[in-house]
């Protein structure tokens, strides 16, 4: 195809994020054709992850800024304290919104705008989580077209988040964690 | 019909009535949204349809376009911030440190706060100015095109459950008194000094259609420009630069930039990690 479908991962996750994350994003490779944009549920103030991912890491890791272009091969973690959302021109926009389901940044939010955005080429993936923050926002993925993975409820270190995800979402997939990271290095080179 | 040419079609659909939307609102009240980043303003409209009850934005509308209570209810939906004082203590600490120090050379000092929302900003700047002793000869501007923000900043008044907050991020930034000197506690409420308020003149005004109205020596508009469109933020950036005495300041919020804007070559970053910006001379 001359001009395929542009590509993008979201990556959803709370209580246990740091250890799934770390099974699945340093897999990818530095020159990922793909950009990948995650939200994680830490408190408000700097938290070590940027700095953490950005070494265990071969992507660019960073917390982006307001209407930053969204380019491949890099990670973009959404700030504490801010929601982060997909554009129409696929640029980042940030928002000091009220929490959504009591987060901020909220994974529905990025999950939402970047399913109007991208469409059927987007991969939505929730991981562990104690509450139920990505349920809609998979749903939305699944009905703009695109896929949605779900880690394992009975193997996630908390199971309510990717639970209340295929509940909401029943045509997801659930996976282990290496499934998922086999799954997104296919994406971009079929 | 092929699935997602249906479904395409019908987000189409919503796009062109929230486009309508703002250009109703824009026409009849003089409210213009129409610049603001869409993905958000699409959010906030989707909520304040759906908690106001209309089925579609067409609906929404005639509400509007008919009616005159609607404009009041959609303009919270699209424009209320909350926010903390001294939000981010570092940026507070870094005026305080590296900011205060230039200004102080001044007779008399010229500040705006734009799109100051419900006032958190603009006390934690008075508070600031106090402490350091400047507020004496200081005025501050404080705007926002929210006449229901407007009037909140000008009462001062917060919920006594957000003074541990406010609190705490002020000993952060490097308050030198306490917080409590400041405000008088009543029937679960702060309220904060009117001596605070007696430099500070309240006006509406708007970024998006508004001129240049005084010339400062810093401007804050922080977490403001991150609901705009790239040219509505050129325009903005635009107005504080025209404001801006030469090297005058320019503060944004923590993850906000010029990098992306026409105007970049005409500041230079004074504190980088703070987002606090030098007007160039000339």
């Amino acid at each position: 195809m001359s001009d395929p479908t542009p590509q993008a991962v979201v990556i959803g996750a709370s209580a246990g994020a740091v250890q799934a994350l770390s099974a699945i994003l340093p897999r990818l490779p530095a020159d990922y054709p793909v950009p990948v944009l995650i939200v994680v549920h830490v408190p408000d103030g700097p938290s070590g992850l940027t700095a953490l991912f950005a070494s265990k890491c071969a992507m660019t890791f960073r917390e982006p800024e307001d209407k930053e272009p969204i380019v491949p091969a890099t990670a973009y973690l959404a700030p504490p304290g801010y929601h982060m959302l997909v554009e129409a021109d696929r640029s980042i926009a940030l928002s000091t919104d009220e929490p959504v389901l009591f987060s901020r940044p909220s994974i529905d939010v990025l999950f939402e705008t970047a399913a109007d955005s991208y469409g059927a080429g987007l991969t939505g993936i929730i991981l562990t989580g104690a509450n139920e923050d990505g349920a809609r926002g998979a749903a939305a993925v699944h009905k703009a077209g695109g896929t949605v993975l779900v880690e394992d409820p009975a193997t996630a270190y908390a199971a309510a988040m990717p639970t209340a995800a295929l509940m909401r979402c029943p045509a997801a997939s659930a996976m282990s964690l290496d499934e998922i990271a086999d799954h997104l290095l296919n994406l971009g080179t079929s | 019909m092929d699935a997602a040419l249906t479904r395409g079609s019908t987000e189409a659909v919503e796009d062109i009535e929230i486009q309508l939307l703002l250009e109703a609102l824009f026409r009849r009240y003089h409210y213009d949204f129409r610049h603001y980043a869409r993905a958000s303003i699409k959010r906030r409209l989707r909520q304040a349809r759906e908690q106001l009850g209309f089925s579609d934005f067409t609906e929404m509308q005639q509400a509007l376009l008919h009616g005159d209570t609607l404009v009041t209810r959609l303009l919270d939906y699209l424009t209320v911030q909350v926010s903390e004082m001294f939000r981010d203590p570092g940026y507070f600490r870094a005026i305080r440190e590296q900011v205060l120090p230039h200004l102080r050379t001044y007779p008399s000092l010229k500040l705006w706060i734009a799109g100051c929302s419900q006032g958190e900003e603009l006390y934690s700047f008075a508070i600031l100015l106090h402490e350091e002793g400047l507020l004496d000869r200081s005025l501050i501007y404080a705007t926002d095109i929210n006449p229901a923000a407007l009037e909140a900043a000008q009462s001062g008044v917060y919920a006594l459950d957000r003074l541990a907050a406010f609190t705490q991020n002020h000993q952060r930034a490097g308050g030198k008194t306490s917080l409590s000197d400041y405000y008088t506690t009543a029937y679960g409420r702060a309220v904060f000094d009117k001596k605070l308020r007696a430099q500070v003149v309240f006006s509406d005004h708007s970024l998006v259609t508004d001129a240049v109205f005084a010339e400062c020596q810093f401007v804050s508009c922080r977490n403001v420009m991150i609901y705009f469109d790239r040219p509505l933020q050129d325009r903005a950036v635009g107005l504080f630069k025209d404001s801006l005495t030469r090297r005058g300041f320019l503060g944004l919020g923590s993850k906000e930039t010029l990098r992306f804007s026409a105007h970049a070559d005409a500041f230079s970053d004074f504190v980088r990690e703070e987002k606090i910006y030098q007007r160039r001379d000339g």
